[in-house]
């Protein structure tokens, strides 16, 4: 065989496998248009039942929805990810956004969380408050304060008064609820919507101080968005009584 | 002088793809050089959450490279010096570390040796938690490095064969003493490159770490882990940390290469 | 002591029994395939026969189960039956002294003594000097050397040599064949060869086997002259002819009538018997020979070598020696039909 032909045969090969795999994109061929929304990864049921009124509502409108920690979020779209909406976990997610001016609105708060305890389903370690996840012999989870929701737990135990001990300082809600579903901790710090999107795998005990560590969440269009009316309208969606309505199913506050 | 035989068979056409290919490895790491702010690089290597990621990083993957050599070396034996019925299924699936996400491998580990797991409420008896522990670590790093060690290890032995192990028997040796005079000492280089392969494989675990061992500064967070931790909020950090676990590979293979040149 | 192996492996079509008299050295000859190998392993206890018995001064080393005997297994290492092979396979990682000690301390003998046996051996087999050089750094002959002086420093009852002198330099091999000739004597060694000359010089009898049957043994200088089977014959440099004894003469199977002289004792009439002349006695024509009464077989050749001054002609029936200006003029290439003319007076028949 030629080189040549070889090359060219390699490049095709190449570029039908790449299409391949983010063939999504490519929605538009049957005139139809695409809204990609990056949405924190606590949002996904919530977003995918917005996502799914908002295609029915808007006909020719397919919603993409990319679910992510924040800050993963973030560090694509800076890097160019093309996305139209971006909704975030934590407020200091969006000013990373705002500080480089790749918002297309003002930010606005559309939800908010408040942290939980949550335990294995038959409480091993008997925990009751949050003072007893300052037992050394308890096996406690939270997250690391480098992330919000580690943020978050510290703040809530300054609020309260006491000192956390953990065990693991986790990446993210996810892992530490992963410990908590296994049993292999005995308490760990999520939110009140991790808990219930868990569905009976972990029980949730209410913290009286956790009103004084609300998280929120934020919620813009985005500058290099070139569907800026479409995007306007799915935030309204979110801002609005549907959108309202489902977060609160799911456990989140109203701003 | 000039060497032709080395070169004459291979086509120059195949120079290109091979060097693309060598780009596609080096300019990442490159990039890394390029962006690492290296005013503020000996501050950030050295605070105290790096130096403990860096220590524990080590520490645990020089004791997970142990418990490899132990339990992988009598494997490979097994696997490529006797033979009984399912071996071929057997290799196959004590190889599947090899190509497992490291998060599968650490949510079978979580349900094998963690608190619920199946052999959780033995070890707990015993008085052995593993939860949260370093021990953790090192066990989630040696499920990933072990099949490193065995393949090497595995391959070395068909290579030397079982000539020199037969005519060991032969002058009166037993089986212990051919396998610890003979056996060990023919397949070193393979071991050595097996162990650094494993060692390698042990500082980059991430995946199995995180999900089975937790993360805690100093018992449990790793230089990968810890890496990914800066991530949220020191860029800076994270890219100077990425350097020094690309350095110390280096070191490692680069070592672990020249005493094969040596031999 | 006496080495007796009997042994069936039917997955490689043998079937056989050998003996190895106290102090003898017993030749194993036979073209590739016929079971020699088979038989060394099944000796060193490298592979177990589906029925055999392998002993070795009456204590059993491999029993097959079955026939009122009971089942038993000594593993290689505790056989004192060593082996040395084609390659002499000494540990690279050892040097010369290291590897001769091998045997003597994985025997449990002390630094000192398993030394002392090392010295001894490597100077009787020539090579003391090399003794702190490492397996690389020797010639073919020497790491030879070296691997026998390293055989017999484990002391075994039974030594196996499996072609020693095969991969060494033909300039080499007389000397290390003198070498073996002064350590095999004396003591009982089974060794496997394609040399005429390993079994002229150092073996006391010969096993000759084909297809994996013995089919020919004893001494070697009556098996080397008065070969019974083809393969022996044809390294002892004879051809042979099989036949049935009828009337004085040999009838072959495909018609053709050998005259020779019967040795004593003659073949019963009827019987078989075999006829072996040397291809210096063979005479080649293109066209029927006139004269005395001769033995005369219709053959193709099939190869031509030089042999010596002269050219060996080989063909479908037996070898011939002619001079190279008889070639030339018969015209001989391979292929062409030619007729063997043998005088009777230059052929012996014996019983097969």
């Amino acid at each position: 065989m030629n080189p040549r032909r070889t090359t060219s045969i390699l490049a095709v090969l190449v570029c039908v496998l790449a299409t391949g795999a983010c063939g999504g994109d490519d929605a538009g061929d049957g005139g139809e248009r695409v809204l990609t929304v990056y949405a924190a990864a606590s949002l996904t049921a919530s977003f995918e039942e917005l996502a799914e009124r908002f295609e029915a509502a808007n006909d020719g409108v397919s919603v993409e929805l990319a679910f992510a920690g924040s800050s993963d979020l973030v560090a694509q779209i800076t890097s160019g990810a093309p996305a139209d909406v971006f909704a975030s976990a934590d407020q200091s997610n969006m000013d990373k956004l705002t500080a480089e001016g790749l918002e297309g609105s003002a930010p606005e708060v559309f939800a908010t969380n408040t942290l939980q305890i949550a335990v294995p389903p038959d409480n091993p370690g008997e925990v009751s408050d949050l003072a007893d996840l300052s037992d050394e012999d308890l096996a406690v989870v939270v997250c690391a304060p480098e992330v919000p929701c580690g943020a978050a737990a510290l703040a809530l135990a300054e609020a309260a008064g006491t000192t956390l001990a953990p065990d693991s300082e986790e990446q993210s809600v996810a892992d530490v609820l992963g410990k908590v579903r296994a049993g292999e901790a005995d308490a760990g710090l999520v939110y009140v919507t991790d808990v219930i999107a868990a569905a009976g795998d972990v029980l949730g005990i209410d913290v009286p101080e956790s009103d004084a560590v609300v998280n929120d969440y934020p919620i813009a269009t985005l500058a290099d968005s070139d569907q800026a009316e479409l995007a306007q309208a799915f935030v309204d969606l979110v801002l609005g009584e549907q959108g309202q309505a489902v977060l609160a199913e799911a456990g989140f506050g109203t701003p | 002088m000039r060497r032709t035989g080395s070169e004459g068979g291979v086509p120059r056409w195949i120079l290109l793809p091979a060097a693309a290919g060598a780009a596609f490895v080096l300019l990442p790491l490159l990039a890394i050089v390029l962006q690492v702010d290296w005013r503020a690089f000996p501050a950030l290597v050295t605070s105290e959450a790096s130096r403990d990621a860096l220590l524990l990083s080590l520490r645990t993957s020089t004791a997970s490279t142990l418990l490899c050599v132990l339990l992988g070396v009598p494997m490979a034996v097994a696997l490529a010096r006797t033979r009984f019925p399912g071996q071929s299924l057997l290799r196959a699936l004590v190889l599947l570390p090899l190509v497992l996400p490291p998060v599968v491998g650490g949510i079978a580990l979580l349900y094998t040796f963690g608190r619920r797991g199946l052999l959780g409420e033995t070890l707990e008896v015993v008085g052995l938690e593993v939860a949260f522990s370093t021990a953790a670590v090192v066990m989630a790093q040696t499920f990933v490095a072990l099949p490193f060690l065995v393949v090497s290890l595995e391959g070395a032995l068909r290579t030397a064969g079982h000539r020199y192990e037969v005519v060991a028997a032969s002058l009166g040796a037993r089986p212990t003493t051919v396998f610890r005079r003979v056996t060990l000492p023919l397949v070193l280089p393979g071991l050595l490159s097996g162990s650094v392969l494993a060692f390698a494989r042990a500082l980059g675990e991430f995946g199995a770490t995180i999900t089975f061992a937790g993360s805690l500064q100093g018992t449990t967070r790793t230089l990968p882990l810890e890496i990914y931790l800066r991530r949220e909020t020191d860029a800076d950090a994270a890219v100077a940390l990425s350097l020094v676990l690309v350095v110390v590979a280096v070191v490692v293979i680069g070592t672990a290469g020249q005493g094969r040149v040596r031999r | 002591m006496t080495f007796e192996l009997e042994a069936e492996v039917p997955e490689r079509g043998v079937e056989l029994a050998l003996r190895v008299a106290p102090g003898e050295t017993v030749a194993l000859l036979g073209p590739n395939g016929a079971g020699k190998s088979t038989a060394l392993a099944v000796a060193a206890g490298l592979l177990r026969p589906d029925r055999g018995r392998v002993a070795l001064d009456a204590r059993p080393l491999t029993v097959t189960g079955g026939g009122g005997q009971r089942a038993s297994y000594v593993p290689p290492h505790a056989r004192r039956i060593a082996l040395l092979a084609q390659d002499p396979l000494l540990f690279p990682h050892l040097d010369v002294r290291a590897n001769v000690e091998f045997a003597p301390r994985a025997q449990g003998a002390g630094r000192a003594a398993a030394r002392e046996a090392a010295e001894r051996w490597l100077t009787t087999v020539g090579v003391a000097d090399l003794a702190d050089r490492r397996p690389g750094e020797l010639s073919g002959g020497q790491a030879q050397r070296v691997a026998l002086a390293r055989a017999l420093a484990a002391d075994p009852l039974l030594l196996l040599l499996d072609e020693p002198m095969a991969a060494l330099d033909v300039a080499v091999t007389p000397a290390v064949r003198q070498v073996l000739r002064t350590v095999l004597a004396g003591r009982s060694a089974l060794l496997v060869t394609h040399d005429v000359l390993d079994a002229l010089l150092l073996a006391d009898r010969v096993v000759v086997l084909e297809d994996g049957r013995v089919v020919e043994e004893g001494p070697t200088s009556e098996v080397l002259s008065r070969p019974r089977s083809a393969f022996a014959a044809r390294i002892a440099g004879l051809n042979i002819l099989t036949g049935t004894w009828r009337g004085g003469r040999v009838h072959c199977e495909d018609g053709s009538v050998v005259a020779g002289m019967s040795s004593d004792p003659a073949p019963s009439d009827g019987a078989r018997a075999v006829a072996v002349f040397s291809p210096g006695a063979v005479s080649v024509y293109r066209d029927a020979p006139g004269g005395s009464p001769r033995t005369v077989l219709r053959a193709q050749v099939t190869e031509i070598e030089p042999h010596g001054d002269r050219i060996r002609i080989r063909t479908t029936r037996a070898a011939a020696d002619v001079t190279p200006q008889a070639a030339a003029e018969l015209d001989l290439a391979p292929g062409a039909e030619v007729l063997l003319s043998v005088k009777a007076t230059e052929i012996t028949v014996y019983p097969a």
